[in-house]
């Protein structure tokens, strides 16, 4: 579905993301794993066309950059990590703009399936009774979950995520992800996220790109790259030991 | 909880004309002479249906003094409402207005070097200088924009003000060196800086109207995006909108409402601060009620500061940025300290 080819940001002399490639077929849910500055919330601002980038990306062989805005917006849903909102919207109205992309233009388009898919969007995520709340009043959990509301709203083919998790506690985070899990059962529809709990990684995802300094260290199929040593050589620390531990708090 | 429907209803259409109606009535009657309601009823009627004006009414400051000035208080504070609303709601910032960014005093910069330079466009008369003042505002917010994005990348709230209030000091400061090279023709710093609206004319009205009427239809068409653009210009992209394009078209718009409103009227401070703050509370930030409810607001709130511009102090006629200036200093503090709260 997404096809990305030597993909390469710079600010200024520095370079974020480095001659980095990866391919994204239906069905699978890539994760972009790696430690903190490696260049994975870049990488996806770049997909979204947020960031200017030199390489190709293709969407449906087509190059990324020749989509219109709505019609981009149509096939990829973008989640990014900073989320305020400066005025006081109602929940509903957020996720309705999720609906943007099919009713786009000066005199807009009529979106028949709208309500019911903002309907759906605020059923899937928990927020029916929190549909005429002011954003300003919600915590960052709710917040979280009315921005994936309004990208399941948009309904996109593709959903790009960078750090689904945050703010969301333990329920949350396993609704959600099971949720996503579920979305992505049906056909035509592929999921990259940034996860950094590498046991979320491993859980859900069936493929990761391993990233480092901007660069690819390794990538293929989830249990290929998430191992004890190509995690050691990123990270510069025991990660299989560290879990462990952390595991052994918790007596049987 | 708030619940609120999507659309600006009929009802408030209807009642906030109504309003609106009954204010300009009022702006017209008050003043250094004062005129029966009666008699300003029976002018405006007959004058409407061709009839007769009876004597002993004064005709002439209803129809040729008062009636164009109302019209165009209205119209300004219309449109400076509307385009204070558009670019708190583009900016994301709730202290963004013609004045606090600097725009207002970038329109009367052109203004006033189109005058002293005798720039002029056959077949309009003040073409010229409006058409400069546009491009002036529209260059004065470019430049004010990149320069906050230069300085801060995130385009926070506090340093886009401090750039259009330094902005605003330069350009005033220009406007008076202008003005004291060329004294003959130009009117005075004070109507620059200031604002008045008094002397204005139904020519005025025809053009303030025609502008109000097409960039008004293009700004509350993009009420859907401006939506966007206040919950987050990244969030507006990745739901599908043109952000450059979009960006672009409201801040042309807004310039050239902001370039015609202050080649007529001067510039008139804190009116698109204040009005669009004010309306929020009521209408809650959805662009696609905010915008036409600010329509009226600032036109109420103009006649009104008009007013007391005429008659606080009569018979000596105040200039009316100093009523709207005062209100909005306060009114500019108490939302700074919200956003501050907010943070």
């Amino acid at each position: 579905m997404l096809n990305a080819q030597n993909i390469t940001v710079q600010y200024g002399e520095h370079t974020v993301v480095d001659h980095l490639s990866f391919q994204l077929q239906e069905g699978q849910w890539l994760m972009l794993v790696g430690p903190n500055g490696a260049g994975k919330s870049t990488l996806i601002e770049a997909i979204a066309q947020g960031v200017l980038y030199t390489g190709t990306i293709q969407l449906e062989n087509r190059d990324i950059r020749r989509f219109r805005a709505a019609q981009l917006a149509q096939k990829i849903g973008v989640l990014s990590q900073k989320n305020a909102v400066g005025y006081a919207y109602t929940v509903e109205e957020v996720v309705s703009l999720g609906r943007y992309a099919y009713t786009a233009g000066f005199l807009s388009a009529r979106d028949d399936d709208g309500k019911q898919q903002v309907e759906h969007a605020l059923e899937l995520t928990g927020l029916t009774d929190l549909r005429h709340a002011s954003v300003l009043t919600l915590s960052g959990g709710e917040l979280q979950r009315t921005f994936l509301a309004q990208i399941f709203a948009q309904n996109p083919q593709i959903l790009i995520l960078d750090e689904p998790a945050n703010h969301l506690d333990l329920i949350y985070q396993k609704h959600i992800f099971s949720l996503i899990q579920q979305w992505l059962h049906q056909p035509g529809r592929a999921v990259i996220s940034v996860v950094h709990d590498l046991s979320l990684a491993k859980k859900y995802g069936t493929h990761a790109v391993l990233m480092d300094q901007g660069k690819s260290v390794s990538q293929g199929t989830v249990d290929k790259v998430l191992t004890p040593q190509n995690l050691q050589a990123v990270y510069h620390m025991d990660v299989y030991q560290w879990m462990q531990d952390m595991l052994s708090q918790w007596p049987a | 909880m708030i619940t609120r429907s999507d659309r600006f209803s009929w009802r408030s259409c209807v009642l906030f004309s109504f309003a609106l109606v009954c204010v300009m009535l009022l702006c017209i009657c008050a003043g250094s002479v004062s005129i029966p309601l009666a008699d300003t009823l029976t002018a405006l009627w007959n004058t409407l249906w061709g009839l007769e004006v009876p004597q002993g009414i004064s005709k002439n400051i209803i129809l040729n003094v008062r009636l164009p000035r109302v019209l165009n208080v209205a119209l300004v504070g219309a449109a400076l409402s509307l385009c204070g609303a558009a670019m708190q709601g583009l900016l994301r910032n709730p202290l963004a207005d013609g004045s606090t960014l600097g725009v207002s005093s970038g329109a009367a910069l052109g203004a006033v070097a189109a005058l002293a330079l005798g720039v002029k466009l056959p077949g309009i008369p003040d073409g010229g200088v409006m058409l400069t003042a546009m491009a002036s505002a529209f260059l004065s917010l470019v430049l004010i924009l990149s320069l906050a994005y230069v300085l801060d990348r995130s385009l926070s709230t506090h340093s886009i003000i401090l750039i259009g209030v330094i902005f605003s000091m330069f350009a005033s400061s220009v406007i008076n060196l202008i003005i004291s090279f060329a004294q003959e023709h130009i009117k005075s710093i004070t109507f620059w800086t200031m604002g008045s609206l008094s002397g204005t004319g139904f020519s005025h009205t025809r053009i303030l109207a025609a502008a109000l009427l097409a960039c008004g239809v293009i700004i509350l068409r993009y009420g859907r995006e401006l939506n966007a653009f206040a919950i987050g210009e990244d969030n507006a992209r990745h739901i599908g909108v043109n952000v450059k394009k979009v960006k672009l078209i409201i801040l042309i718009t807004v310039s050239v409402l902001i370039g015609i409103c202050v080649s007529i009227a001067g510039s008139i401070g804190f009116v698109g601060l204040v009005m669009p703050h004010m309306t929020r509370m009521l209408t809650g930030p959805n662009h696609k009620r905010l915008l036409p409810t600010a329509l009226f607001s600032g036109a109420i709130f103009l006649l009104l500061a008009d007013l007391a511009a005429r008659t606080l102090l009569s018979p000596v006629e105040l200039s009316i940025g100093v009523v709207t200036s005062l209100v909005g200093a306060v009114a500019f503090i108490i939302i700074f300290c919200q956003t501050r709260k907010a943070r």
